[in-house]
C-alpha cells in the first residue's frame, strides 16, 4: 500500500457520533481507513515480517521500506487503563475508560474499553474489537470484554 | 580546553498565573538576572540553548540583552525532557571550547496565555507535525479521550501501580512532602499552604485511579535562566562555582517522553536508567553519595519510578521509601526541597535546576546541612551538581 498525506474522504455525512475524528497522517492513512471499513489493520515488515505499532516508514530491524498492512486478530488483553474525570475530555458525554490494550500479535495500542462496568477493569482482561463512529463519519477501533465462548 | 564546565549563575522572574508580560520580557529578566547574579555582561554571552518548544526567539532575546557576538545555539526536543539536558549541552559547548559563556532559558505564560493542563484536540482532519513535542499523543490519543498530559503519563503509571500494588494515598506523601517544602519557599506559588494527607485524599479525581488534584504540577506563568561557564571561569566570578560533575541524556529505542506506551514494560523507566548510568559513570559516584535528588515532578508518579531508577531504592519499593519523613529535610534523601513542580511553579523543570544550584551554594530556604552532590532529573537528562 502506499501512503499519502490526505485524508479518506469520510465515507458517510455524520451520524449523531460526536467522537474526535482520528488524526491523519502518512504512514497511519491505512490505520484509519481499515477502522473506518470495520477492520484493525496493522503494519508489517514486508522483509523480515515483523509487526510495528506506532506504523513507520522503515523497519527498526532490517530497515526495509517495503511494507504491508494486515488485518490484526483483534483479540488481546488490557495491559493497563484509566477514567479520565476533569478536564472533561472533549467528544465523549461521559468519560471513557482509557485503556492500552496489548494485542495476541504483540503489540500494545491506545484504545477504549466499552460495555464494561469500572469494578471490572484489571491488567489481563480479555477483549475484542468493535468500532466506534466518529462525528466526522470516520470509526476508530475500541474494544470490549471478549464474549462468552468465543476463541481467538 | 576547559577540563569541567560549571554553573556560574542563577536568574528566574517571580511565578504566577498571570504574568502580566510578554514571554519574551519573561526570557529577558530571568536571562539578565542570571548573569548579574554570575557577575557577568551580556557581552560576554556566546552561547544560548532552550527548549525547541520555547516561544522567544533568540535573535529577540539578543536584541534585548545586547549580547555581541554568539558563537553557539541548539534547541533540545522532548518538552520537559529538555530542561537537564541543556545543563549537558552547554557543558558539552563549553569543554570543547565551542562557547565560552551559554546563557539557558526558558520563559513561558502556561497559564495566563495557554494552558498544558486543557485538552488539545487538533483541528479535525488536519496533518499535525509533533516533531520535538516529545509525544505522539495527538494523533493516537485524541479520539479515545485520552486529551492532556496527565492522562497521557497516567495510562503508563497506572501498569506500574498495579503491579506494586500502589495506591493513590501512596503517592500522597509525595506531595505532602513537596508542599511542606513549598510552605517555608517565598518563591513558591503555595507559600504558607502546606497541605494533610486528607486534603491530598478529599481532593478530586484528575485521572481515576492515579491521579488527583494534588498529584498534578501547576500552570505557571515564569522565567528561569543560568549561565554556564568554564569551572576555572566560575571561580573568579561573583557567586561559588558549581560545579557539573556530570551530565547525561538517554533515549532509549520506543521510548517517549509522555505517551510512553510501547517499550517491553511500563514498570521501569528506561530512560532514566540509562541517565543514571551514565552519570554514575562518569564521575565515579553513586546513589550514595547524594544527599538531595531534584526530580522531575510533573505528576507524583515520575518521582516514584526515578527513585527506582537512580538506584536509591530497588523496584517496587519507592511507595515505602518516600514515607516517613524520608524525601523531607532530615530525611535520608531530600526531594524537591524548594517544593518542585507541584509546589514551587511549572516551568518545565528549569526550577528544579536553580534550586540544585542552591543547594549546593548553601543558599536555599529549605538549606540540607552539609551538601556535597545534588542530583537532578528530567528522566530523558540528568546532572550531578556538586561543590568545588
Amino acid at each position: 500500500m502506499s501512503a499519502d498525506d490526505s485524508a479518506p474522504a469520510p465515507p458517510t455525512p455524520a451520524s449523531s457520533a460526536i467522537r474526535p475524528d482520528p488524526v491523519f497522517t502518512a504512514d497511519a492513512v491505512f490505520f484509519w481507513e481499515g477502522a473506518a471499513r470495520g477492520e484493525l489493520l496493522g503494519q508489517r515488515c514486508a522483509e523480515c515480517l515483523r509487526l510495528a505499532h506506532p506504523p513507520r516508514p522503515m523497519c527498526p530491524h532490517c530497515h526495509s521500506i517495503r511494507r504491508e498492512i494486515i488485518k490484526l486478530s483483534g483479540r488481546g488483553t488490557v495491559y493497563s487503563w484509566i477514567l479520565p474525570h476533569h478536564p472533561p475530555p472533549i467528544g465523549f458525554s461521559e468519560p471513557p475508560i482509557v485503556a492500552l490494550i496489548e494485542l495476541h500479535e504483540g503489540i500494545r495500542l491506545v484504545s477504549n474499553v466499552v460495555d464494561v462496568p469500572l469494578e471490572r477493569m484489571r491488567a489481563g482482561l480479555a477483549v475484542e474489537v468493535i468500532f466506534a463512529p466518529t462525528r466526522g463519519g470516520h470509526a476508530v477501533p475500541v474494544f470490549r470484554p471478549e464474549q462468552g465462548g468465543a476463541h481467538a | 580546553m576547559p577540563e569541567f564546565a560549571a554553573i556560574a549563575g542563577i536568574g528566574q522572574t517571580e511565578f504566577s498565573k498571570r504574568s502580566g508580560r510578554g514571554e519574551l520580557q519573561l526570557a529577558a529578566e530571568a536571562a539578565k538576572a542570571a548573569l548579574d547574579d554570575a557577575g557577568l555582561a551580556p557581552a560576554d554571552v556566546d552561547g544560548m540553548i532552550t527548549f525547541t518548544l520555547d516561544p522567544s526567539d533568540e535573535i529577540g532575546l539578543i536584541r534585548c540583552l545586547g549580547v555581541k557576538d554568539l558563537a553557539f545555539t541548539t534547541r533540545i526536543p522532548g518538552g520537559g525532557a529538555a530542561s537537564v539536558a541543556t545543563l549537558h549541552q552547554a557543558m558539552a559547548a563549553v569543554t570543547s571550547g565551542i562557547a565560552e559563556s551559554v546563557l539557558i532559558w526558558r520563559a513561558m505564560n502556561e497559564r495566563s496565555a495557554y494552558r498544558f493542563g486543557q485538552p488539545m484536540v487538533p483541528q479535525q482532519g488536519g496533518v499535525v507535525n509533533v516533531a520535538g513535542a516529545g509525544t505522539g499523543s495527538l494523533l493516537w490519543c485524541m479520539p479515545f479521550g485520552a486529551q492532556t498530559p496527565a492522562t497521557w503519563e497516567s495510562l503508563a503509571a497506572q501498569r506500574y501501580m498495579s503491579t506494586y500494588g500502589v495506591t493513590n494515598a501512596d503517592l500522597g506523601h509525595i506531595s505532602v512532602a513537596q508542599r511542606k517544602h513549598a510552605a517555608t519557599n517565598p518563591a513558591a506559588w503555595f507559600y504558607g499552604k502546606p497541605i494533610t494527607h486528607a486534603e491530598h485524599q478529599q481532593s478530586r479525581w484528575i485521572v481515576e485511579p492515579v491521579l488527583r488534584l494534588l498529584d498534578c504540577c501547576q500552570e505557571s506563568d515564569g522565567g528561569v535562566a543560568l549561565v554556564v561557564t568554564s569551572l576555572e571561569r566560575a571561580r573568579d566570578l561573583r557567586q561559588p562555582a558549581v560545579r557539573i560533575v556530570a551530565a547525561a541524556q538517554s533515549i532509549p529505542f520506543d521510548v517517549e517522553v509522555i505517551s510512553n506506551y510501547y517499550h517491553a514494560d511500563l514498570t521501569v523507566m528506561p530512560e532514566a536508567q540509562g541517565v543514571a548510568r551514565r552519570l554514575y559513570a562518569q564521575s565515579g559516584l553513586g546513589p550514595k553519595d547524594m544527599q538531595l535528588a531534584m526530580l522531575y515532578d510533573a505528576f507524583t508518579p515520575q518521582v516514584l519510578k526515578q527513585l527506582e531508577a537512580f538506584g536509591f531504592c530497588e523496584p517496587g519499593e519507592a511507595k515505602d521509601f518516600i514515607k516517613g519523613g524520608n524525601i523531607e529535610i532530615g530525611g535520608a534523601l531530600p526531594v524537591n526541597t524548594h517544593g518542585g513542580l507541584i509546589g514551587e511553579a511549572y516551568i518545565h523543570g528549569m526550577n528544579n535546576i536553580t534550586e540544585a544550584v542552591r543547594q549546593v551554594r548553601g543558599a536555599a530556604v529549605n538549606q540540607v546541612k552539609n551538601v556535597e552532590h545534588v542530583l537532578v532529573s528530567c528522566a530523558m537528562a540528568g546532572a550531578i551538581l556538586g561543590k568545588v
